[in-house]
Order: C-alpha cells, then sequence, then structure tokens
C-alpha cells in the first residue's frame, strides 16, 4: 500500500474518465447506444463503457505479480474511472451545457448509468459494473497464460457478431439467424451459445502445441497459406462471395478490393522499396480518369472504346504517371520524398477538377456513363459480377507482389529500403530499382482506379482525395509494411468495418485515430508484421530445419 | 603490376582539403594498408574509389581504365567491393539475404522470368543461394543463413560484411577498419581470414587500419595520410621508423625520444598534437 501506487491507480483511472467525457461529450457513446448488441439491454455503448472500465483496471493491474494487488489496485482504478462517468452524469442533468456540447442531454446521463438515470440506484448501478468489470479484468490477467485472452477475444468476437446482424442476418441460413439473433443484436440463449464456441475455437487455437502462449491475434488468421489444397480451398471460397454475399456485402467487397489492390500497389513503393509516397491515389484517378474519358461517350462523342481495350491503356498510362513521379524524386528521401509525392497526388485532383482541363475532364461534375465491361455475350453490372474480376485483380496482384519479392529486383528493393548508399555499393542501380517499383506499384492503382470507375459508372474528383493516399497508407502500417496478409487485413479493417457500420461515419476518423495511436503504440510492426523475408528454395528450407529449428517462421508474409 | 592506380586525386569540401595530390598504387595481390590519424582523408579516398564522391582533380585507375566519372554501382560491377567502418549490414534481413544482395549484378535474368519463374530463373536462383552459403561457410558463417543480420554477434557481422562483399566477386576489396571494436582473439582470426582472401582467392586488398599491430602484421604495404597527404610509403617496418609518421600520430617532438618503438598499439590512434 504506497502513495505512488495509489497515484498511479487514480492517475490511469483520471485518464479512464477524460476517455469517456471525450467520448460522450464528441456523440460517439449516445450514438452507440442506439445499437443493441445482447439481447433487450446490452447496447454498444453499454459494452464500450465496460471495456472502458475492463481496459483501465488491466493497464493499472498488470504491473503487479500477485493476483490481490493486481484485482485490489485495477478495481480502485476502475472505481474512479466510473466516478467521473457519474460526476459527468450529473453534470449534464444539472447544468444545460447543450450551447456548447451538443450530446450533453439527459439521455446521454440515463447512458451513462446503464440506463437507470442519475439516481441513487444508477450510482450503485454504475459503480457496481465498474467493480465487476475491474475485479474480472484483473482476475483474468492474473489467469495462467492464455485463458485471459480466451475469454477477451471470444467475448469481444462474440459482440461483433452482435453488432453485424443487419449484415449477416441475410446471408445465414434463416434458421441460424432465428436461434442467434433477437429483435436487434444477438438474443441472450444465442449471445452465451456463441461466446462458449468462440471460447472453446480459441483456446484450441492457442492450445496447439508450440503455440500456446503466444496469443497473439495474427494466428486468428490463417498463416500464407502454402499447400495447393488449401490455397485452392481459399480461393475458391474467396469466389463464393457473391454466391451467398447479398448486394450491400459485395458492393463493401468490391471496394475492400480496391483497396487491397491500392495497398499491394504502394506495398511495393512503400513496403518493399521503402520509398514513403503520400500521393498514391494520384495512380488511382489516373486509371479512373483514363478509364471514363475513353468510354464515356460524354468526352468526344466521336469515340467510345470498349472497357478491356480502355483497361490496358489506362494501365499503361498510369505506368507512365510512376516513372513521371519517379524521375525527380530519384534523389529525395524520407520526409523529402513524402512532400514532393503528396504534391504530385494534389497536382492530379486540381488538374481534374480544373475549368481549363473540362472539356476533356469533365471538371467538377466528373464524366459519368462509363463502360461496363462485357465478357462474350455476359455485361458485367452489378457488384456481385464485378467482385469476380476485382477478386482476379488482386489475386493477380498478389501473385505479382510474390513474384517480384522473390526475384533479384524485390532483393534490390529490400537494399534499397534498408541502406541506400550501401545497396548502390552492391552494384544495384539506384535509378532502375526506384523506377520500376514506382511504375509497378502505380500500375496496381491504376487497375484499382479502371475499375472503380468502371463499377461506380462516373468519376468526380472528390473521389481523389488526399484522405484515399492517407487510407492507404494507414491500411499498411495497420497489416504491417511489406506483408501481404498485411495489407488484406488491414484494408478490411480500414475500408471494410466503416463501410459494414455506416451509420457511425460521423467517428469514422475519431476511430482510426485511435486506432493508429494504439497500434503505433503496441504494435508498431503492424498486425502481420513482415517475417524475415525468407526464400523457398525446398532443400534450403529443409536444411535449416535441421539446424535452428527455432528460427523457422511458420509461415511466410 | 597495379591493379589501382590514384594520380594527383584531390577531393575538397568546401575550403577543407580532403585528399590533396595523393598518389597510390596498389599491387595486385597485395595488402596494401591505408593509415593516418583521424581526419586524414581515409575513408574519403574510399569514398572517391567507390564512385560516391567525384573527385575535384586527378584520376583514378583501376585495371588501366579510369574510373574517377563512374557511378558507384558500376564501379562496383568492375569488381571493387568494401566494407564499412561503422557495420553497413541489411539489418532487417537474413544472413543469407544479406549475400544474395550482393551477387545482384551476377544474377541475370528478365523480369519475364522471374514472375514466370522459368528455369533460367531455378538455374539463377539456385546457382546464387549456392555461392551464398559457399561464401556464408568460406567465413565461417555456415549455419547461420537464416538468422536476421542484426540479430549477429558484432565479429560475425563484420565477417558477414566481408562475405556480401565477396558475393560482387570483386578483383579489389576495400575494408575500412575491418577490427575496429574487436578483442584479440577475434582480431587474430580476421587476420587470418583477410590473408586467406589474398592467398586463396587471389583478391587484392585495401585496408584502413588504426591498429598499429595489424597492420604491421599483414601489410605488404603501408601509405600513410595525414591532412589528407601522403606523408610516407613503403614497407611497414620502414614506416614505422619514419619520423613523420611518428610526429604526425605524437605531435612534434616525440619522434625524437621515442625512436623506433610504435607507440600507437591498439584501437584509436592518438589525436593530432601539433599546432
Amino acid at each position: 500500500m504506497s502513495l505512488a501506487a495509489l497515484r498511479r491507480a487514480l492517475f490511469i483511472g483520471l485518464l479512464g474518465g477524460l476517455a469517456v467525457w471525450h467520448l460522450s461529450l464528441v456523440g460517439l457513446i449516445p450514438a452507440f447506444a442506439q445499437r443493441r448488441l445482447i439481447g433487450e439491454t446490452v447496447t454498444f455503448s453499454y459494452a464500450l463503457l465496460v471495456a472502458l472500465f475492463a481496459l483501465v483496471a488491466h493497464a493499472t493491474g498488470r504491473r503487479y505479480a500477485g493476483a490481490l494487488q493486481r484485482v485490489a489496485w485495477g478495481t480502485l482504478s476502475a472505481l474512479s474511472t466510473g466516478l467521473l462517468v457519474l460526476a459527468l452524469a450529473l453534470i449534464v442533468t444539472q447544468v444545460n451545457l447543450r450551447q456548447i456540447f451538443l450530446n450533453a442531454t439527459p439521455d446521454l446521463a440515463r447512458v451513462l448509468t446503464f440506463g437507470a438515470g442519475v439516481s441513487p440506484a444508477g450510482v450503485l448501478r454504475t459503480i457496481l459494473i465498474a467493480a465487476v468489470a475491474g475485479v474480472a479484468s484483473g482476475g483474468l490477467g492474473a489467469t495462467p497464460a492464455p485463458w485471459g485472452r480466451v475469454s477477451v477475444f471470444a467475448a469481444l468476437a462474440t459482440l461483433l457478431l452482435g453488432l453485424l446482424r443487419d449484415v449477416l442476418g441475410p446471408i445465414l441460413p434463416s434458421g441460424l439467424v432465428g436461434f442467434l439473433y433477437g429483435a436487434a443484436g444477438l438474443n441472450v440463449l444465442g449471445a452465451a451459445v456463441t461466446f462458449v464456441l468462440f471460447f472453446l475455437l480459441f483456446a484450441l487455437r492457442w492450445s496447439l502445441p508450440g503455440r500456446a502462449g503466444t496469443g497473439r491475434i495474427i494466428e486468428l488468421v490463417p498463416s500464407p497459406v502454402r499447400a495447393p489444397v488449401t490455397r485452392l480451398a481459399v480461393i475458391l471460397f474467396l469466389a463464393s462471395v457473391p454466391l451467398w454475399a447479398g448486394l450491400f456485402l459485395s458492393n463493401v467487397a468490391d471496394f475492400v478490393g480496391f483497396y487491397i489492390l491500392m495497398g499491394l500497389g504502394l506495398n511495393l513503393v512503400l513496403g518493399f522499396a521503402g520509398l514513403l509516397d503520400l500521393g498514391y491515389v494520384a495512380f488511382f484517378a489516373v486509371g479512373a480518369y483514363t478509364m471514363a474519358v475513353l468510354t464515356s461517350p460524354e468526352i468526344g462523342q466521336r469515340f467510345t472504346l470498349d472497357f478491356w481495350v480502355a483497361l490496358p491503356i489506362a494501365i499503361m498510362l498510369t505506368v507512365f504517371a510512376g516513372l513521371l513521379v519517379g524521375l525527380p524524386v530519384l534523389r529525395m528521401r524520407g520526409d523529402y520524398l513524402a512532400i514532393a509525392t503528396l504534391g504530385f497526388g494534389e497536382i492530379v485532383r486540381l488538374l481534374v477538377l480544373s475549368d481549363w482541363l473540362k472539356p476533356y475532364l469533365g471538371g467538377a461534375q466528373g464524366v459519368t456513363r462509363i463502360a461496363r465491361p462485357q465478357i462474350g455475350p455476359l455485361r458485367i453490372d452489378s457488384p456481385q459480377e464485378f467482385y469476380v474480376l476485382v477478386l482476379f485483380s488482386c489475386l493477380l496482384a498478389w501473385f505479382l507482389s510474390i513474384r517480384l519479392r522473390d526475384s533479384r529486383l524485390g532483393r534490390a528493393w529490400f537494399a534499397i529500403r534498408e541502406d541506400e548508399f550501401v545497396a548502390q555499393a552492391m552494384g544495384i542501380n539506384r535509378v532502375t530499382a526506384k523506377l520500376s517499383a514506382f511504375a509497378i506499384g502505380a500500375s496496381f492503382g491504376g487497375l484499382s482506379g479502371a475499375l472503380f470507375a468502371s463499377l461506380v459508372g462516373s468519376v468526380v474528383p472528390a473521389s481523389f482525395s488526399l484522405l484515399v493516399s492517407i487510407n492507404v497508407v494507414a491500411l499498411l502500417v495497420l497489416g504491417g509494411m511489406g506483408s501481404l496478409p498485411g495489407v488484406v487485413i488491414g484494408a478490411l479493417a480500414l475500408v471494410g468495418i466503416p463501410e459494414l457500420l455506416r451509420e457511425f461515419q460521423e467517428y469514422r476518423l475519431l476511430v482510426y485515430g485511435i486506432v493508429l495511436i494504439a497500434m503505433m503504440l503496441f504494435r508498431p510492426a503492424g498486425l502481420l508484421p513482415e517475417r524475415i523475408h525468407r526464400r523457398e528454395l525446398e532443400e534450403a528450407v529443409e536444411e535449416v530445419r535441421e539446424v535452428a529449428p527455432a528460427e523457422i517462421a511458420p509461415g511466410r508474409s | 603490376m597495379a591493379l589501382l592506380e590514384t594520380r594527383h586525386l584531390t577531393k575538397r569540401f568546401g575550403g577543407l582539403v580532403a585528399l590533396r595530390d595523393v598518389d597510390l598504387a596498389v599491387t595486385e595481390r597485395s595488402i596494401h594498408s591505408v593509415i593516418g590519424p583521424n581526419g586524414a582523408g581515409k575513408t574519403t579516398l574510399f569514398n572517391c574509389i567507390t564512385g560516391f564522391l567525384r573527385p575535384d582533380a586527378g584520376d583514378i585507375l583501376f585495371a588501366e581504365s579510369s574510373i574517377a566519372r563512374l557511378r558507384p554501382d558500376l564501379v562496383a560491377q568492375l569488381g571493387i567491393a568494401r566494407t564499412y567502418q561503422n557495420i553497413r549490414l541489411f539489418k532487417h534481413l537474413s544472413v543469407l539475404d544479406n549475400v544474395l544482395i550482393g551477387l545482384h549484378p551476377h544474377v541475370r535474368y528478365s523480369l519475364i522470368d522471374a514472375v514466370v519463374r522459368t528455369s533460367r530463373y531455378w538455374q539463377a536462383e539456385r546457382a546464387a543461394e549456392r555461392e551464398a552459403r559457399d561464401l556464408l561457410a568460406y567465413v565461417g558463417l555456415a549455419g547461420k543463413e537464416f538468422l536476421t543480420a542484426a540479430n549477429l554477434p558484432y565479429g560475425d557481422q563484420r565477417r558477414l560484411e566481408i562475405a556480401r562483399a565477396l558475393a560482387l566477386r570483386p578483383q579489389l576489396l576495400l575494408l575500412d577498419e575491418p577490427t575496429a571494436g574487436m578483442n584479440p582473439q577475434e582480431t587474430d582470426e580476421m587476420i587470418q581470414l583477410i590473408r586467406r582472401l589474398r592467398d586463396e582467392r587471389g583478391l587484392t586488398i585495401l585496408l584502413i587500419e588504426h591498429d598499429m599491430k595489424v597492420v604491421m602484421n599483414i601489410s605488404d604495404l603501408v601509405t600513410v595520410l595525414d591532412f589528407g597527404e601522403k606523408i610516407a610509403e613503403g614497407p611497414p617496418d620502414a614506416v614505422r621508423r619514419d619520423p613523420r609518421v611518428i610526429e604526425a600520430y605524437l605531435g612534434r617532438g616525440a619522434a625524437s625520444g621515442l625512436g623506433t618503438s610504435m607507440p600507437m598499439q591498439d584501437g584509436e590512434a592518438q589525436p593530432h598534437a601539433t599546432a
């Protein structure tokens, strides 16, 4: 019982409380209260509050070895957060802050007191919940290796399933939906069953030999597939998506695909060759506008090209654009390169927006009536049909990425990323290595843009804002620079999930920021970090197994 | 016959003359050391030879053709490899990949070969891998191919740097303080390795070194630089006794008292005491 420990516990509790204040006043917590996750009672915002209590307790408790201390200090921390939550509830009921904070309403007070309102019962309820969350968090932290983690992940997975009710509802068999889900979110029985299933699944996953206790989120994701059978199964599953996913989900999948393509492209430039390109959207725009201008009857009425003719032209033009960006910035590194490419991205956006080029590029109204692809008699029209094209493009880009990575060019990129000076002293031509990274990386972006334009049917300058570049960089950071599965995970997390939770659109950037800060603090290498670059020559792998089994990573990334 | 020659080599950085009129002739299959106090221009000399710095005057001849205006990667491809004073490995890559990158100019296939994985790709990659493993075994790193370079112990990192340089299949190897920071046993092993490089592989070695024991032990010829100028050259014994050299290291007046015993035994040379 030391003063320092007490101060620490209260300080972390205070931080948690401030987080709740912030999230409440910007409206996140009241908005989340609209969404029920389990039964009639557990809403998204209650889950968030409990998670925050638990997180605060964990942050305080984790430095103590003894279970009792862990629980005691953790609970104290959570309780102090609870008091701050109550304080906010009291303030918003007593003082009218709505002039400044739109969300400081009595409704907020009800959410913060878990539905009870500011009354003795409400106070008791909040305190109790905070205490229980604190004790549970401390207790789980003290349990032997995988179990605490297994429970937490099972709980999170259950909540996620509840959150995605509206998305999964139309897809799953109706019997299952009736069993699991209620009017909104999971029903209580469904939640219990789901939790137990996830618990068993994760427990199995983490207690397998060689994996016990590693407990990394990355192991939830199938490691990059190697055996042809698994590979085929994964591809078949991915190809089957449009069969069971509805219009909405296929549309989301298409957009995730566009970002995967861009992510793979930027990965060559940034992940492999280490060149920070903040204007990647330029290539997306060049691809999209080339497709638009060449196939839409609105511009240059004389001729419109077929999708399949326009596509290779779009890709070639983006390769050219890649060289155009690459040439002047060859000598730049790091920050300077970032700023220069940032400028290039803006130049492209301003060009397509300009009145000067309006006769050719459509100006602010953009271009509509862009052609859809046609394969024989089959016209590819709906998002479901388009998905096949997007999937094929992604697989192609993935394949090319791997083949290039495992070639002399890939090694040259890695060398330049690691130490440009030494790379040159190893006989690597800096100019060709960098330009090829820019050009090939750009082509993936161009392909993505061309497909995007064709699916949406129109392009407007607003679709090519700086935010797209930032998204692509962010998804690489989230997934892990240089890691191909990381690109997919990053795109799913940063593009897929937000698309599924459209109603919380306003808070998208807020959550982005929180996620990225947390990443930098806790997993700076990304969710699926690039493993040490190993080679695939079979005899090589065998030989090392004899020498140093500990050094073998289970898969490639 | 001189494999490498510099003629009146001069390099200025603003007002500072880093190299002034340096004439150097490195005989084929010899071990040639360059010594001199800190800031004497030794590393600048290396950077000029390898094409990273363009000389302001003078010329550099390698196998009798001028390389003074060539890009660094072309100089490397001609057969000049180097190591660095502060080890500069590709830290996050595997030991094997470090060496494979060194083989870059000798792995020949097109992008199409790489994408389709033609037999040419496999042949070239297999051959490269074999050569890389041989080189690693040669410097004593067999069995460590898949460790991350940054995780190697210090001495092994130096060895890896040499293996990577050898991967270029050079004729001339520039070693910048290969024994810096090593204990006596590691230093002895490094001396053995350098000798083997010349005797078994027929390499010509140009060496920057501060450890006088090493220099005196393995050099065929020693060149002394001071303030960018060559002040002495000759076999180790002659250089050791040269009063100008002792003065450069210890300052004026020291030469008379110390006579023949070389005072700078280990590690860093003494700083300039003159002026």
